[in-house]
């Protein structure tokens, strides 16, 4: 399934990297890079393992300072800010882990509970459940809302973690590897599910995977992290037209093999 | 390869400096964690109640039983409960709480933080706008610094009794009796050394463990490695800090 993107806005940018680097000790990860993401728009990272791809994102939301280079999220740099001003820049940026990064002494509930009740203090008790219950039940697991997330399965798992950062309404979504580790029933659901809260939370997105189903359901467009740079851009179809050693068995591994 | 062993140990030491100092800058600004504070003094201080009860105990005991032949030498044993107060108080009930609670406490720590770090879930906190350092570190360092104090009463209390039973039965004294020597022998430096070391040791193994499992790495070996370290670690240092301890009491006490 082809997606349409209907609802972008192509005169806002909401993210502008411009000339990133990134090293650890001699391991040279990102070599200036450069990367915008639209209004509205779900825009895929598709790269090798080991390429940068979630460090990218980690860059984004400030979890890794960049060697060189500028990140700018909303209007604010990134880089810049103070530990106050990112704390606040995040609540709009929701961070879907690769394991979800539940956490594992708190129920479901707790879990979903946690970001909103350290964030939104003057919330009443009933509020509370209420935003708690219709996110859950956004993601189809309301009844999962009093059990451990060591009881889920793994496509539970993703879903509930994609639903504790849709709880405090982000403009942004990061997601790293969403379909990683999955059965491909459960990929299409999450595929699925990441349209829906584009189109239901007017969210814009970076999807990084290196599952190309993926890509292709939930991509407005793709880029492909190469040697530590974004060497091709575009749609699904003009991604992969190319006889580049490096890019066609991406393909071919997926939809030949 | 020398070179490299010095580098790494001073870039380690810088890091365990800039922890601690972060702690100091976290612990007295806004928001202050007390739910969490006292769900972790729970955790610490009363789950470790059956094994802290226990050890006090048998400490109480044995030494009770090891200390009588010498005084007997001496036709000196009714000089015992004013001995065993003294090594209780001043030594013994912080010395035995925070061996027992490094071992449980401070492994947990370790472990716990060591898991939430690999697993992301200390990133999952920062990017949904927690301040995981203030949320996870700081509640535990003052949960330790807090229960480790208490539990040393606690050990000393549980160590007495088990002193006392001793001595009832052989020497056929009094809890009246037992009782009155033991406050008798005790001085305020005495009590105030106990609260001293056992708050310098409470501090020592809550930071030792959360650096431990805050930084820790490598999937699951790093886990058990923070765990690992966090025990051997805090149980090194309480010693160092005993000694140094000692020694500053017995100047004051000049």
């Amino acid at each position: 399934m082809l997606k349409t993107g209907g609802h972008i806005n192509y005169d806002k940018r909401v993210i502008t990297v411009r000339n990133v680097s990134k090293s650890f000790g001699d391991l040279h990860v990102l070599h200036g890079v450069d990367l915008d993401l639209f209004d509205g728009e779900n825009l895929v990272v598709l790269g090798r393992s080991g390429t940068g791809k979630s460090v990218l994102i980690k860059l984004i939301s400030g979890l890794l300072k960049p060697d060189a280079g500028t990140i700018e999220v909303l209007g604010e740099h990134v880089d810049e800010l103070d530990e106050k001003a990112l704390q606040e820049l995040r609540l709009k940026i929701g961070f879907s882990f690769q394991n979800s990064a539940l956490y594992d002494s708190m129920t479901v509930r707790e879990n979903l509970e946690f970001p909103l009740v350290r964030n939104k203090r003057h919330l009443s008790r009933k509020e509370i459940n209420y935003e708690v219950e219709d996110v859950l039940d956004g993601v189809g697991l309301l009844h999962t809302l009093n059990q451990m997330p060591s009881e889920l399965s793994g496509g539970q798992r993703k879903r509930i973690g994609i639903a504790r950062t849709l709880i405090l309404r982000p403009e942004i979504m990061l997601y790293d590897e969403p379909t990683a580790g999955l059965d491909p029933i459960t990929c299409i659901e999450i595929n699925g599910l990441i349209n829906e809260v584009q189109e239901k939370y007017k969210t814009s997105s970076i999807i990084i995977t290196h599952d190309l189903a993926c890509a292709k359901s939930v991509g407005d467009r793709i880029v492909m992290l190469l040697d530590g740079r974004f060497e091709r851009e575009g749609s699904f179809d003009q991604i992969f037209d190319t006889d580049d050693g490096r890019v066609k068995p991406f393909h071919d591994y997926n939809f030949i093999n | 390869m020398v070179k490299k062993k010095i580098q790494r140990t001073l870039v380690e030491l810088a890091n365990i400096h800039r922890f601690v100092m972060r702690f100091f800058r976290e612990v007295f600004r806004p928001p202050y964690e007390f739910k969490e504070i006292i769900r972790q003094c729970y955790e610490i201080g009363w789950k470790s109640l059956p094994l802290i009860s226990l050890t006090g105990f048998i400490t109480g005991v044995v030494f009770t039983n090891q200390s009588r032949p010498s005084l007997a030498e001496f036709g000196a044993t009714s000089w015992l409960p004013a001995l065993i107060s003294i090594a209780i108080i001043r030594a013994l009930a912080p010395l035995v709480t925070a061996l027992i609670a490094s071992g449980k406490v401070g492994s947990q720590i370790g472990a716990e933080l060591g898991s939430m770090k690999v697993t992301e879930q200390i990133d999952a906190m920062e990017v949904s706008g927690t301040n995981p350092f203030k949320f996870l570190v700081v509640s535990r360092v003052l949960a330790t610094t807090i229960g480790i104090p208490i539990l040393s009463f606690y050990t000393a209390a549980v160590g007495l009794l088990g002193a006392f039973l001793s001595v009832n039965q052989v020497e056929n004294t009094s809890f009246r009796v037992y009782f009155d020597q033991v406050f008798d022998a005790v001085t305020f430096l005495d009590v105030f050394s106990l609260v001293l070391k056992a708050v310098v040791f409470g501090f020592t193994i809550g930071i030792v463990g959360c650096y431990q499992g805050y930084h820790s790495s490598k999937g699951t070996e790093g886990v058990g490695r923070a765990a690992n370290w966090a025990v051997v670690m805090s149980m090194f240092l309480v010693f160092i800090e005993e000694i140094l301890i000692v020694q500053i009491i017995q100047a004051m006490r000049a």
